[in-house]
């Protein structure tokens, strides 16, 4: 394979990871737009580990995404008290504070604004993005058919109901948003390491608001509208590149058409379920 | 009377800024009664039921509950020792299906054997899915288990709610007006279920405001104006209570 659907393939898997991590706390009704944060997080982290600390890969990542899990159950305590846009405030916050850490501060070892070069030593493969990418998949598909899923979606319904039928939202939210956290730190992990190079540039608002329509334009019902969310992307944006300077006016429309047409996102739980052509298929399952 | 109380109000009152929305309200609920709470509009039936189930706290009293105080627990907590609502406003989760809603309540039944990991072992899972499916057929639900329950009817949408709380398998079920808004031929039916669900030994309390409804169905009426329990007793006492009546229909000067 050429060099661009290499690249092309890893930013996939990449985005697919960021897009289920703005997925889970959505998933129980809550909006993250500091995302990027937590991804920041993780790629400065386990750069540090593995450049400075001469840690294995592998360790670096899982410590990076759970050093982000613990920054996203910290945050999710006051998202707790806040809903909506006050949310989205909130988290955008948090994403803007962790960049602009990363660019002012550690300097000496991550470089600042300057950038964290010198992450040679460990490359990664485009087949390591995607392990964890079908690992992830994996986790979320048992999550979605589990009972944990459903009262994921309850609480995204309607949280005074589902705490008055048993449902600890304090923990389901807050792990949620841990959840959200951890994917989103590994994906940083691999970005840095898969482009050797990483600056707190990349990990700006618009990166965040970037994730956020991956689901809301994929869906933001099941983990599959994230996946897809995130496809079409990444992928749109390449073949569309015969419309020129067209491209992004093109892509702006889309978007509002999206958004007019399918008001909860491209995939819905129904489609997901093949319930509208399956209708024999729906007996079975019961 | 039969059997124990279920559910014991001790002075319970509950202020809303200035305004004493339940003053000073004492109440029994004995094992498989079915007690009915009715009252002028206003009269504070429904946040007896939120200060129950833990919506709101109690600004003083207790209730009891087979010797758990369930003011200081949290409302998941309340539900999981055995107590279930509906609402007054139908509040479904809009995403869900029929059967769905059943499987949500399921998870979070009081269960004294083992958690958790039980879920995983296929026996069980069989046996919650037999449960669920008992559950649709008594409310007559099993045809549309598969449908959104947000795009069925009002009067399907009742019967789903009490599906869904009849899945969390409770030892006191609490009906918040439950016939309201349905026509004389389904308000008939749920009745009929009623009644079969307190046969299958489920104390019920319920807010009503169709009369009928209330003598054809209660042990025993709670009757609330202003916060305050004016009376209570048996239907035939509860019928001929002056006060009760003032409070219906006004004082003849």
């Amino acid at each position: 394979m050429s060099v661009y659907y290499l690249d092309l393939l890893s930013a996939l898997g990449i985005n697919i990871l960021l897009g289920l991590s703005v997925y889970s706390p959505m998933a129980t009704g809550q909006l993250s737009l500091g995302n990027a944060g937590f991804m920041a997080i993780g790629a400065y982290v386990s750069a540090i580990l593995t450049v400075h600390l001469r840690l294995p890969l592998f360790p670096s990542l899982v410590t990076a995404g759970v050093i982000a899990g613990i920054f996203g159950i910290l945050v999710g305590f006051p998202a707790l008290r806040l809903r909506g846009v006050f949310l989205a405030m909130a988290t955008l916050g948090f994403g803007e504070i962790v960049r602009n850490f990363f660019m002012n501060f550690l300097g000496h070892v991550t470089g600042g604004a300057y950038g964290f070069r010198g992450i040679g030593d460990t490359p990664i493969s485009i087949l390591w993005i995607w392990s964890w990418v079908i690992f992830f998949l994996f986790f979320f598909f048992v999550l979605s058919r589990s009972r944990l899923g459903l009262t994921m979606l309850a609480t995204h319904d309607d949280e005074t109901v589902s705490e008055l039928i048993g449902i600890n939202i304090v923990f389901l939210k807050i792990g949620a948003f841990g959840l959200g956290a951890f994917v989103a730190g590994v994906a940083g992990g691999l970005h840095a390491h898969y482009y050797l190079y990483t600056e707190p540039e990349f990990f700006n608002v618009w990166k965040s608001i970037h994730m956020v329509l991956f689901v809301i334009m994929g869906g933001m019902l099941t983990f599959w509208g994230g996946v897809f969310g995130a496809g079409v992307f990444t992928l749109l944006p390449e073949f569309l590149r015969f419309l020129h300077d067209w491209r992004g006016a093109f892509f702006g429309v889309m978007i509002i058409g999206i958004m007019i047409a399918r008001p909860y996102g491209l995939l819905t739980r129904e489609i997901v379920r093949f319930d509208f052509w399956l209708p024999s298929q729906r007996e079975k399952r019961l | 009377m039969s059997g124990k109380p279920i559910l014991t109000l001790t002075g319970v009152s509950k202020n809303f800024g200035g305004l004493l929305a339940v003053n000073n309200l004492s109440l029994k609920v004995h094992k498989e009664q079915i007690c009915g709470l009715i009252g002028p509009n206003g009269a504070g039936k429904t946040t007896v039921f939120n200060l129950i189930t833990g919506v709101y706290s109690c600004t003083k009293g207790s209730i009891l509950s087979e010797g758990v105080d369930l003011a200081r627990l949290k409302p998941y907590h309340i539900t999981r020792s055995g107590l279930a609502r509906t609402f007054q406003t139908i509040r479904l989760f809009k995403n869900m299906t029929t059967w769905e809603h059943v499987m949500v309540g399921q998870g979070f039944r009081p269960r004294s054997d083992a958690r958790g990991l039980s879920l995983f072992s296929q026996t069980e899972r069989r046996n919650l899915r037999d449960e669920a499916k008992e559950i649709l057929i008594l409310l007559g639900l099993w045809e549309m288990r598969q449908w959104k329950a947000s795009i069925l009817p009002y009067g399907i949408q009742r019967k789903v709610e009490i599906a869904r709380a009849l899945a969390l398998r409770p030892k006191l079920l609490l009906l918040d007006e439950p016939t309201a808004g349905l026509n004389i031929q389904e308000t008939k039916e749920l009745l009929k279920t009623l009644n079969k669900i307190h046969e299958l030994g489920i104390t019920i309390l319920i807010i009503e405001h169709d009369m009928r409804v209330i003598m054809e169905l209660c042990d025993h009426i709670f009757v609330l104006n202003f916060g305050q329990k004016i009376a209570e007793g048996t239907p035939s006492q509860i019928r001929v209570n002056e006060q009760v009546i003032e409070a219906y229909l006004g004082r003849e000067e």
